[in-house]
C-alpha cells in the first residue's frame, strides 16, 4: 500500500444478517464482503470483476459509505471515513461519488436536469448566486456532451446514454477525487457504451479522478482499468495490472473467467476452461479456499487451508496455494 | 441505371447451398396503435438452411426480437400487422396459415428460448411436469418421465431424475436456462429460436450454454436462429450472420467473412465500438448519437446521420438490398459508382460489385 494512495481499504467486511430457515430464530450472515484490502492512487482506475453475487456492488457502496461496513477501515486521504458521522461525513462526501447502472432509478423523475445537478451544488454550497450556479451547470452539461438547452428537461425525455451522462454530470458537480462506477455501461447499447467509456476516460485525464469501476464485461474492464481486482465469494482472488490479469492470469478462477469470454478474432480462440457447478452460497461459503468446490486443480489442503493473498510478482497478488 | 427505388427488394437472396428450412422474404411489420402506424420491420429477407445457425445482431430496438417472434406469429395482432412479405417455413407461408396450423408450429417445428426464464417457465409447477406437458402437446407417445429425464440430461443437468420435482426458483439462472432449452427441445424442433439466451448470465455460465447449443446443433441437426449483441458469441457459433439496424437488414453473410471483413459501415462501426479482450486499443471508436426511435427513422439510408462515411446522397436515396459479393448481402448505396449491379448477377469479378466509396475495403 503506497503512502500516496487516495484510498486505502483495509480488511473490509460487510455481513448482512438473514433469517436462516423459516422457523429458525438463529440469524445467519451473508458474507457479501469478507476481508478485502486494496488501495487506489489518484487518477487510477481499479476494475472490479467477478460473478453475480460475489459482492462487487456491496464493496462499492461500502467504500462510499452508502452501507455501513461490519468491520475494517476505509481511509480516504488518510482519514478513516467509517469513523465519521454527521456534518463531518457530509462534508467529506464531496470527495467521493457514485454512479449507477440504472441512471433512471437514481434520477428524481420530477426534477429537471438543472435541479438535479443544482441540488448537488447546493448541498455543498458550491455556487454562490444564480448566475454562477447556472454557469456551473452549463459547464457540467458541456463536459459530459450535453447542451444548455437540456437543462430544463426531465429524465424521461432522455435516452439511456444521455441519462448516464446526467448521472455523471451530477457526480462531477462536487468535484470528487473518486467515483465508484457500478456497472455504468451495462445497460447501454454497445455504441453508446463506447461513448460513455470515452467520456469517463477523458474526464479522468482532465481532472485526475480515480475510479473504482465495476462491470461484468471483462473486455470493458480491461480497456478502462489500470489494475483489476477479481472477486470470488466476497474475497479477493487476484489483483494485478489489467494486462497481466488478461494475459497471465494466475488464479484458476481468473483463468476460467478469461477463457470463458467469447472473442471475435478466430486466431485468438483459446481452450475454454469449463467450471463445474454454480457459485456456492455466501451464507455458507466453503471451508479452506472458497473456490475449491469448482477448482479444476484443487488439492486436499485446499479444502482445509485458506490461501493467503500473496504477491507472486511485483504488484501481482494471488490467493491460491498453487499459483506461482 | 435502373431505378431501384421503384422496385424495392425484388431480388431474392441467393439460395443457400442446402434448401432453406426458413426463408423470410421482404418481410414488413407494422404496429397499429391509436390510429398511428409505426413501421418496425421493413423489407427484411434472410434464409436459414437445415442444420444452419444464423445469428441476428444489431442494437437495441433494431427489430431483432419482433422479426424472430414473427416466424411463429407470436406477436399480438393487433397491434402487429404484416402488410407484405412472406415467411416460408418448409415452403409454406406462415402468414397464410390457419390458427390450427399455427398452433402446431409453435413449440413444434419452431421452438423458442428467451432471455428471461419467467417467459417460459411457470413458477408454480415443478420443472419435470412442465416438460411433460410440452411432450403431451407435441409428442404424446413420448410423454413419460423417462423422456423428461433424457431431455434434462441432454442439456447437462446433473442427476436429472432427482430434479423433476424442483420448482424453477430452486434452480440457478444457468440451470433454469437449461430447463428452458430442454422444454424447447421436447418437440424435436427443426428450428430453435433463442433470443439473447445468455444475456442475463455470468460469462462462465454463458460459455456453458453456448457450448450446449453448439453440441445440440451437431447432435440433433437442428437449425438455430440466435439473437445476441455479443459478437464474440457470434464468432463462436454462427454459420451466417445478419445485421439489423432501425428495422432493416443492413448486411448478411458467412460468419467468418463478415467478422473479418465487414462491408457495411454500420457493421464495421459496431465491431469497432466494442472493446476486445487482449487488444491494445487506446480509445474506442464510438458511434455518435443514438439508435433512432420507431416512427422517427431517418430518410434515405437510416444509418446516415451516424455514419462516418455518409455522403450527401445517403440522406436522400435508400440503399438497395442486394448480393454484393457471392453469398454476401448488403444495403448498398445507390449513389456510388458500384451502385448498379454488374451484368450477370451479384458476384463481381475483380471490382467489388456494389462496394462503392461507402464500402471501402480496408
Ligand atoms: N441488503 C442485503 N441483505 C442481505 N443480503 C444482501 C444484501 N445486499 C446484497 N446481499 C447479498 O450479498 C451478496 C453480494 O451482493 P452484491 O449485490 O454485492 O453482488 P454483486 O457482485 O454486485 O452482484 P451482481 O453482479 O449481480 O450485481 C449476494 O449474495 C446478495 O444476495
Ligand atoms: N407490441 C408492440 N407494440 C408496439 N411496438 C413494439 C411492440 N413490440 C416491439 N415494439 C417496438 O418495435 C421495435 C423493435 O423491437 P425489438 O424488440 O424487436 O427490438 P430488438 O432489436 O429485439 O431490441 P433489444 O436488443 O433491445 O431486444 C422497438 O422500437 C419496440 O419498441
Ligand atoms: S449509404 Fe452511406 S450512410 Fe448509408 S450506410 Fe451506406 S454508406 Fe452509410
Ligand atoms: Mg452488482
Ligand atoms: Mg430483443
Amino acid at each position: 500500500m503506497t503512502p500516496d494512495s487516495l484510498l486505502q481499504v483495509r480488511d473490509l467486511k460487510v455481513h448482512f444478517p438473514v433469517q436462516h430457515g423459516l422457523l429458525s430464530r438463529v440469524k445467519a450472515h451473508v458474507k457479501a464482503v469478507d476481508g478485502i484490502s486494496f488501495s487506489l492512487a489518484p487518477g487510477e482506475t481499479l476494475g472490479l470483476v467477478g460473478e453475480s453475487g460475489c459482492g462487487k456492488t456491496t464493496l462499492g457502496r461500502a467504500v462510499v459509505r452508502l452501507i455501513e461496513p461490519t468491520s475494517g477501515s476505509v481511509l480516504f486521504n488518510g482519514e478513516d471515513i467509517t469513523k465519521l458521522d454527521g456534518a463531518d461525513l457530509r462534508s467529506r462526501r464531496r470527495g467521493f461519488q457514485m454512479i449507477f447502472q440504472d441512471p433512471f432509478g437514481s434520477l428524481n423523475p420530477r426534477m429537471t436536469v438543472e435541479q438535479i445537478i443544482g441540488e448537488a451544488l447546493d448541498i455543498h454550497s458550491l455556487a454562490t448566486g444564480d448566475g454562477e450556479r447556472s454557469k456551473r451547470i452549463t459547464g457540467l452539461l458541456d463536459s459530459v456532451g450535453l447542451s444548455a438547452n437540456h437543462a430544463q428537461r426531465y429524465p424521461h425525455e432522455f435516452s439511456g446514454g444521455q441519462r448516464q451522462r446526467i448521472g455523471i454530470a451530477r457526480a462531477l458537480a462536487v468535484e470528487p477525487k473518486l467515483i465508484v462506477c457500478d456497472e455504468p455501461v451495462s445497460a447501454l447499447d454497445v455504441s453508446v457504451q463506447a461513448q460513455i467509456i470515452n467520456l469517463l476516460q477523458d474526464l479522468q485525464r482532465e481532472r485526475g479522478i480515480a475510479y473504482l469501476f465495476v462491470a461484468h464485461d471483462l473486455a470493458v474492464v480491461e480497456h478502462i482499468s489500470h489494475r483489476v481486482m477479481v472477486m470470488y465469494l466476497g474475497q479477493v482472488a487476484e489483483l494485478a495490472d489489467a494486462k497481466a490479469i488478461v494475459r497471465e492470469p494466475k488464479h484458476p478462477y481468473t483463468q476460467a473467467l478469461i477463457s470463458a469470454v467469447p472473442v471475435v478474432d478466430p486466431e485468438a480462440k483459446r481452450q475454454r476452461i469449463m467450471l463445474p457447478g454454480d457459485v456456492p452460497s455466501p451464507i455458507d461459503p466453503p471451508s479452506g479456499c472458497p473456490f475449491h468446490t469448482r477448482c479444476p486443480i484443487a488439492e486436499p489442503r485446499c479444502h482445509s487451508e485458506k490461501p493467503a493473498l500473496r504477491e507472486i510478482a511485483a504488484g501481482h497478488f494471488v490467493a491460491c496455494h498453487l499459483a506461482r | 441505371m435502373p431505378s431501384i427505388l421503384s422496385q424495392p427488394g425484388t431480388t431474392p437472396p441467393a439460395a443457400s447451398p442446402k434448401a432453406p428450412l426458413l426463408s423470410v422474404r421482404n418481410l414488413c411489420l407494422e404496429f397499429h396503435k391509436d390510429g398511428k402506424v409505426l413501421s418496425a420491420v421493413e423489407n427484411v429477407s434472410f434464409d436459414i438452411a437445415a442444420g444452419e445457425t444464423l445469428c441476428l445482431v444489431g442494437e437495441s430496438g433494431s427489430g431483432k426480437s419482433v422479426t424472430a417472434l414473427s416466424i411463429a406469429q407470436l406477436l399480438p395482432a393487433p397491434p402487429a400487422r404484416y402488410p407484405s412479405g412472406e415467411i416460408l417455413l418448409n415452403g409454406r407461408d406462415v402468414l397464410r396459415m390457419s390458427k390450427t396450423e399455427l398452433r402446431q408450429i409453435r413449440g413444434g417445428v419452431v421452438s423458442y428460448v428467451f432471455q428471461e426464464p419467467s417467459a417460459s417457465l411457470n413458477p408454480v409447477f415443478p420443472v419435470g411436469r412442465q416438460i411433460l406437458e410440452s411432450l403431451h402437446l407435441h409428442r404424446p407417445d413420448a410423454a413419460k418421465d423417462g423422456e423428461v429425464i433424457r431431455l434434462l440430461k441432454l442439456v447437462g443437468i446433473p442427476a436429472p431424475d432427482s430434479r423433476l420435482k424442483d420448482y424453477p426458483h430452486q434452480m440457478s439462472g444457468g440451470m433454469q436456462q437449461r430447463v428452458m432449452i430442454a422444454m424447447a427441445l421436447a418437440s424435436q424442433p427443426k428450428l430453435l429460436i433463442a433470443d439473447e439466451p445468455t444475456t442475463a448470465l455470468d460469462v462462465t455460465i454463458q460459455a456453458q450454454i453456448i457450448e450446449l447449443l453448439r453440441e445440440l446443433k451437431q447432435r440433433l441437426g437442428m437449425s438455430i436462429l440466435l439473437i445476441t449483441h455479443n459478437l464474440g458469441i457470434v464468432s463462436d457459433i454462427a454459420d451466417r450472420v445478419a445485421v439489423m439496424y432501425a428495422g432493416q437488414m443492413v448486411e448478411s453473410g458467412p460468419a467468418n467473412e463478415l467478422l473479418t471483413r465487414p462491408l457495411h459501415p454500420y457493421t464495421r462501426a459496431l465491431m469497432n465500438s466494442v472493446p476486445q479482450l487482449g487488444s491494445n486499443a487506446d480509445r474506442l471508436t464510438a458511434i455518435g448519437g443514438n439508435v433512432p426511435q420507431l416512427g422517427a427513422f431517418p430518410s434515405g439510408c437510416r444509418f446516415h446521420p451516424r455514419c462516418p462515411k455518409a455522403q450527401p446522397e445517403c440522406s436522400r436515396q435508400e440503399p438497395e438490398w442486394k448480393e454484393v459479393e457471392l453469398g454476401r448481402w448488403g444495403g448498398a448505396s445507390p449513389g456510388g459508382p458500384g451502385g448498379a449491379p454488374p451484368p450477370g448477377g451479384g458476384a463481381g469479378g475483380g471490382e467489388r460489385a456494389g462496394v462503392d466509396h461507402h464500402y471501402p475495403p480496408r
